[in-house]
């Protein structure tokens, strides 16, 4: 049985874009140990991306050809880096959820072993960067009056994009409802260990339609994609 | 739940057990002091004809880079060995671990200078998942396992960086992935 598409792409897509977002630290870090890890978040991202890409088509094809509107990763993921304190945020929102995700999936939440080994595998993976993230949240949070205040901002203003991630992905079978309590249920006890308290907006915007799984992405998508598939769609076909 | 992946049947032929040690030999891109075998990617090789061989690997990470390098040098080893059609596959399933790496491959991994991962057999807590760094890994150096954590991530994805508070040395440490 193969993967549906429509799953696939999503979580492929969802996989690429925050691993090239990642990828933008490069050079900018704020210490040479977190552009490594940064780095090499990214580059286990890219792996999952390509594996999941490749199970939905031709995965070059589907990264560097593809219009805005056909990506259908969270918006969660395509949110600028911000400062150290945005990245850091993005990533605990968006691990901790794809860490549970992939737990279910690993158990046979689709019926499909391509989709099921993949999860298998890249649930550790994960794990891992879930746990660098939850560090570095405490670390902020409970740290300078600065880095909790940066900390504090970069919650807040990624909540509206936390709503969108268990709305459910076609062709996965998953109790979304239950995956979003428990999400929230360790995102509060990691933020009230770090001295913070669980924004309180809400969890989409009016404006967001069916968002980022429908193909509807926020203003800063377009510059990634043009930067990212540049290159490919200059010089269509070249390798080294 | 996931069905089991392994190779169906292997009834391993002198030929194909001759060829699995060719390819097993072949050392890892990124750690040369290992072979693949040691490092327990290959999974398996098959004769699936006259000329005409598949080898199995799997990736230590999925995001690996030293994947494509993997396969390009079995492929040149087995061609060399007179194996005309080599078709490398990867798989994924059952993920690989730190355990797959074999006691010699540990303790070429100390020498070469990393902190070698500690065997987690039954030891992984809760559920897979890498286990903390938190507990004492000895310093490839000196011996010492007043070592502490620098950075989780170091050289590649499958090491973390740590530092020995006896000599001073920072070192990498094949992390745990159970």
């Amino acid at each position: 049985m193969s993967a549906p598409r429509t799953a696939v792409l999503a979580l492929g897509d969802d996989a690429l874009v925050l691993s090239h977002r990642l990828g933008e630290w490069a050079g900018n870090a704020p210490v040479l140990e977190e552009e490594v890890a940064l780095a090499n978040i990214a580059l286990d991202l890219l792996g999952q991306a390509r594996t999941l890409l490749s199970m939905a088509g031709d995965e070059d094809e589907l990264a560097y050809l593809r219009e805005e509107r056909a990506f259908t990763n969270v918006q969660l993921v395509e949110q600028p880096n911000g400062d150290f304190a945005h990245t850091i945020a993005r990533q605990l929102y968006f691990s901790t959820y794809q860490e549970l995700l992939y737990e279910r999936l690993a158990d046979g939440g689709t019926g499909d072993t391509e989709l099921t080994a993949l999860a298998a595998k890249a649930v550790k993976e994960v794990a891992y960067h879930r746990d660098h993230a939850e560090h570095w949240t405490l670390r902020l949070g409970d740290g300078t009056e600065v880095s909790h205040s940066r900390m504090r901002d970069a919650l807040d203003g990624l909540w509206r994009y936390t709503g969108e991630l268990f709305r459910p992905v076609e062709g996965l079978d998953v109790d979304w409802a239950g995956l979003d309590e428990e999400w929230a249920r360790r995102i509060t006890t990691v933020l009230e260990r770090a001295t913070l308290t669980v924004p309180g907006g809400p969890r989409s915007s009016p404006w967001a339609a069916g968002a980022g799984r429908q193909g509807v992405h926020t203003e800063p998508f377009g510059r990634m994609l043009a930067e990212m598939q540049h290159l490919h769609r200059s010089h269509p076909g070249a390798s080294w | 739940m996931t069905p089991p992946a392994e190779t169906t049947a292997p009834e391993t032929t002198a030929l194909e057990a001759e060829l699995r040690e060719i390819a097993g030999s072949v050392p890892d891109p990124e750690l040369p002091v290992l072979s693949l075998a040691e490092l327990g990617v290959l999974r398996g090789l098959h004769v699936l004809g006259s000329g005409r061989v598949e080898v199995e690997l799997t990736p230590t990470y999925t995001g690996c880079p030293a994947v494509e390098a993997m396969s390009a040098d079995v492929e040149r080893a087995l061609r060399e060995h007179g194996v005309a059609e080599v078709t490398v596959r990867t798989v994924l399933s059952p993920p690989w671990t730190t355990d797959a790496i074999t006691a010699e491959g540990r303790r070429k991994l100390a020498e070469f200078g990393i902190a070698p991962p500690r065997p987690g057999a039954g030891a992984s807590g809760d559920g897979g998942g890498p286990v903390a760094v938190d507990l004492a890994i000895r310093c490839p150096h000196c011996g010492s396992t007043d070592t502490t954590l620098l950075s989780r991530f170091s050289s590649t994805a499958c090491k973390a960086l740590r530092r020995c508070a006896s000599c001073r040395e920072p070192f990498d440490h094949f992390k745990e992935l159970l």
